[in-house]
């Protein structure tokens, strides 16, 4: 893996599981109704992500980390 | 880290929407015209399984710029079929899912495994996910010629809650191939004197391995007056040499309870593959030949916008509620060393750079029950 990459994705882990550990939850289950929004969600069309995802990857050099992963979401 | 996830926590996962999707897609740009359905069901079966079908096709019809200055405009359907499941046990999803594609040169399976798990009090997602793919190359001109290709992708991704309405993600990607990555039918071009034209054609030859890195970082900003934001940043590095990025931001706005419009923009810029070239000086100059445009130095920008209007929001039937949306994105691509060899009466090599524009176009129905 380009090392580069690896430490800034480390580094990015690291620091969100460290924190998350250290600290208690900040934002209650009932204060969640912004982020429970339909508007908020990183795929809120499965299948429309996953075809824009095939067109980018046909036309592009570049791969993967889209937002349509599979394994889940039914967007392989 | 499993471990450090079971130690933490407090709330379940969930498990995905039980709904269905019905999308015509259209893809229009550089003599390349793709359409077809995509149609997805989701469906669960008690309070722990999850489970999903999709069925794809892509019908092409290319006339693209390779297609027409070396071999003829062709027309071929690909069809994709994926099956999946998941399974909810406390705050942990495990899913499992595998896709076949079929075209008439070309087959592929891929079988995917994923982790995904909830901990810190429902404000950390973790996601691991690993799949094992397996293709067949074949040559519609050479019903002899079948190659194969190994690939494998490891996913790790994290998303987190920063406020009440502030959300983040980064998601790892390497994917690792191995075999006949290159095009069958696809030359490259090389200077010749004795041509007509000044070049020839021979066929490219590519590395047989390939590994990827892709990091991707993701926001999403509820607005006070119910509308987001959103933004990624992806960068992406190979062992073929090819550096890229990509910048997206984006806002959602609803319009009082039924209508949903979306506006995106879109930059991505790559360079090339380290043995790529627009012409090569001699017939076998290197090892590695390639003339691919998508392996070229090339940028593209992307403007998107998505209108969707829900309907049966009281619920009609089995129906909870529905949804029709309207989407359209116009790619433009900009060749920084790819020449457009269709334009006549230049020099050998100084041809015009090429350009295209794309029209991308998607109507979708979705309900949920």
């Amino acid at each position: 893996m380009n090392p580069s990459i690896t430490r800034l994705g480390c580094v990015v882990l690291g620091a969100v599981l460290l924190s998350a550990c250290s600290v208690e939850p900040w934002v209650k289950p009932y204060e969640r109704a912004n982020l429970a929004d339909p508007i908020m969600s990183f795929s809120r069309d499965p299948v429309s992500s996953a075809y824009m995802n095939h067109v980018r990857e046909v036309r592009e050099g570049a791969r993967g980390a889209g937002s349509a992963q599979g394994g889940g979401c039914g967007c392989n | 880290m499993v471990l450090l996830a079971v130690g933490c926590g407090a709330q379940a996962a969930v498990l995905p929407e039980e709904r269905a999707d019905l999308l015509y897609h259209s893809y229009d740009g550089g003599g390349v015209e793709v359409t077809g359905p995509s149609f997805l069901v989701r469906k669960n079966v008690g309070q722990s399984w999850s489970v999903f079908g999709n069925h794809y096709v892509d019908s092409v019809s290319s006339a693209s710029i390779d297609v027409i200055t070396t071999a003829s405009p062709y027309q071929d359907d690909r069809t994709e079929t994926s099956f999946g499941v998941d399974y909810l046990r406390g705050r942990t999803i495990l899913s499992l899912a595998t896709t076949t594609s079929d075209e008439s040169d070309y087959s592929a399976k891929s079988l995917s495994f994923g982790i995904s798990q909830d901990m810190f009090g429902d404000l950390t997602t973790v996601t691991m996910g690993y799949t094992a793919g397996d293709d067949v190359v074949g040559n519609v001109t050479d019903s002899s010629f079948s190659a194969n290709i190994d690939r494998q992708q490891y996913r790790l991704s994290v998303t987190q809650v920063l406020s009440k309405s502030l959300i983040v993600s980064a998601a790892l990607e390497t994917i690792t191939d191995e075999g006949y990555l290159n095009n069958p039918y696809r030359s490259v071009r090389y200077v010749d004197g004795g041509s007509a034209t000044g070049y020839s054609y021979e066929a490219e030859v590519y590395p047989r391995t390939r590994t990827s890195d892709a990091l991707a970082l993701r926001a999403r900003y509820f607005l006070p007056y119910r509308a987001a934001l959103f933004g990624e940043y992806r960068q992406y590095r190979d062992t073929w040499g090819i550096d890229a990025d990509t910048y997206e931001i984006g806002y959602v706005h609803p319009l009082g309870e039924r209508w949903i419009i979306e506006a995106r923009l879109r930059h991505y810029n790559q360079n090339a593959a380290d043995f790529y070239s627009d012409l090569y000086p001699f017939q076998g100059a290197q090892n590695f030949l390639a003339r691919d445009k998508e392996l070229s130095t090339f940028s593209s920008r992307t403007f998107g916008l998505t209108i969707g209007y829900e309907f049966a929001k009281s619920g009609w039937g089995f129906i909870d509620r529905a949804s029709l949306n309207l989407s359209f994105d116009r790619i433009q691509f900009s060749y920084d060393d790819f020449r457009d060899l269709t334009q006549t009466g230049y020099a050998v090599g100084n041809e015009p750079l090429y350009e295209f524009d794309a029209d991308v176009l998607q109507i979708f129905i979705s309900i949920w029950y």
